[in-house]
């Protein structure tokens, strides 16, 4: 009977069509709370929600709706209903019909590898972006080492890159215990005979061992050709810690975003920290050479995306406009980044405690206390 | 709590719990009540929003050993 097929796109794919700009019409079948909580976004997409509830008598809704000719991607939660309901708009007689593969579970996962710089000593640089959920990981590699800091969970996915590269792992860094997922950075070290380094001062109920992240401490990636330098940024968590490589790439943590400033309240501390936070932005990274280019751990609009995904700025022109950057007035900024935040992420409590090490969720569990965007940012919303 | 007719949608993955628990709705008469049994975790929160729109109401749901039992009532 179905004379259209409907084809499979992975999240990869529906990635890369994104990153490229690719032109793409999206029918989200999720109900219109999961909806209006994230979704697939992108400067060339267009999407449109339909919950498939409102589509199993027939299809009609969505047809009228799909712009004449152009490719359709259906996407739902897990991708039972995007089939379901893709199939419905193939029958009717669609072409260029397809779904993601996995739904919003595959696509918050999938880190695309995007390369920053070749390093003056011979080194790589690369960001890792998690499109689906907006957090921003680092590959350092020099002469078969490789460094990652801010590691996601997936850590098969870093597997593969650092296979392929044919490197070994010697360290993981976590910028700050993170709030808003869970790190992979002790899995892989744990496997790997790596070490892992996290701020001691917020590693103080950690359940395992740790190396701690010193200023003046530098990590060397190849033999001392790459050197990770710490500077103790407390702000976001009262341990985050910024690191700069290779002299020019300033990576930054939750502390400054692209076009944001990172949000003091996930450790329950905000009144305390909202002093160190303003003092790290607006003393300490005052100091630092405006040229540094700024590589942060997340981004909350897609509009930060730049060219082939990339997530960066230049520390002076994020001076001038960054609008975190620019509250002169204490008492505003105290009120900005402790007022009318952006509701937190999605399970942070239980987040915060598994990278802790004081709860172990399996699998699912973890996928689970995932779901949703990063919301670390004092200006998300 | 007493239901007129029982749906046994376990097992089933999305979007299938929705789909039966439409078409046996449409098999009840006005106020009869309907009890679904789902394992989909996204069975929740789509039955609470289909129910919504549609004007079925939920009388009662709860968490039974995996299970998620609701009642609705037929509008």
């Amino acid at each position: 009977m179905t004379t259209n097929t409907v084809t499979k796109l992975s999240a990869k794919e529906v990635a890369q069509l994104v990153l490229e700009g690719k032109e793409l019409f999206i029918i989200d079948v999720r109900n219109e709370t999961d909806f209006a909580d994230w979704k697939i976004e992108g400067r060339s997409v267009e999407i449109i929600n339909i919950p498939y509830f409102d589509l199993i008598d027939g299809v009609d809704p969505a047809l009228d709706q799909i712009p004449d000719g152009k490719p359709v991607l259906v996407v739902c939660a897990k991708e039972g209903s995007s089939i379901f309901v893709a199939e419905k708009i193939a029958e009717a007689g669609r072409s260029n019909v397809s779904y993601l593969e996995g739904g919003m579970k595959s696509w918050s996962e999938y880190l695309e590898p995007v390369k920053v710089a070749d390093l003056t000593a011979g080194g790589e640089l690369y960001q890792f972006v998690r499109i689906g959920k907006g957090c921003l990981s680092y590959v350092v590699l020099s002469e078969g080492e490789a460094t990652i800091i801010d590691t996601s969970r997936m850590i098969d996915q870093y597997e593969v890159f650092l296979q392929s590269k044919g490197v070994k792992l010697v360290h993981t860094i976590d910028t700050h215990l993170h709030a808003d997922h869970i790190s992979g950075g002790r899995a892989l070290a744990e496997k790997y005979g790596s070490t892992y380094h996290l701020p001691e001062k917020d590693a103080g109920e950690v359940t395992f061992y740790y190396e701690k992240l010193e200023e003046g401490k530098d990590i060397t990636v190849g033999g001392e050709r790459i050197i990770v330098h710490p500077i103790y940024s407390p702000g976001h968590t009262i341990g985050s810690t910024s690191f700069i490589i290779d002299n020019r790439y300033l990576l930054s943590g939750d502390i400054l975003f692209i076009e944001s400033i990172g949000r003091p309240d996930l450790a329950g501390l905000a009144e305390d920290w909202v002093g160190d936070l303003r003092e790290t932005l607006y003393s300490r990274y005052k100091n630092l050479s405006e040229d540094l280019i700024v590589l942060p751990a997340h981004f909350g609009k897609i509009t930060e995306l730049g060219e082939k995904g990339l997530v960066s700025g230049r520390l002076g022109d994020l001076y001038k406009q960054n609008p975190g950057l620019n509250i002169t007035d204490e008492g505003e900024f105290r009120k900005t980044v402790t007022e009318n935040l952006p509701p937190q992420p999605n399970a942070y409590q239980e987040i915060r405690q598994t990278n802790m090490g004081k709860i172990n969720p399996n699998e699912e569990e973890q996928r689970e206390m995932e779901i949703g965007p990063n919301r670390c940012a004092v200006h998300d919303n | 709590m007493i239901s007129d007719k029982v749906l046994d949608a376990t097992g089933l993955a999305c979007p299938m719990p929705i789909v039966k628990t439409k078409k046996s709705i449409d098999e009840l008469s006005s106020g009869q009540v309907l009890e679904v049994h789902a394992t989909d975790k996204g069975a929740q929160n789509d039955l609470t929003a289909w129910a919504k729109k549609t004007g079925h109401e939920i009388l009662d749901s709860k968490e039974e050993e995996g299970i998620y039992k609701f009642w609705i009532r037929k509008a």
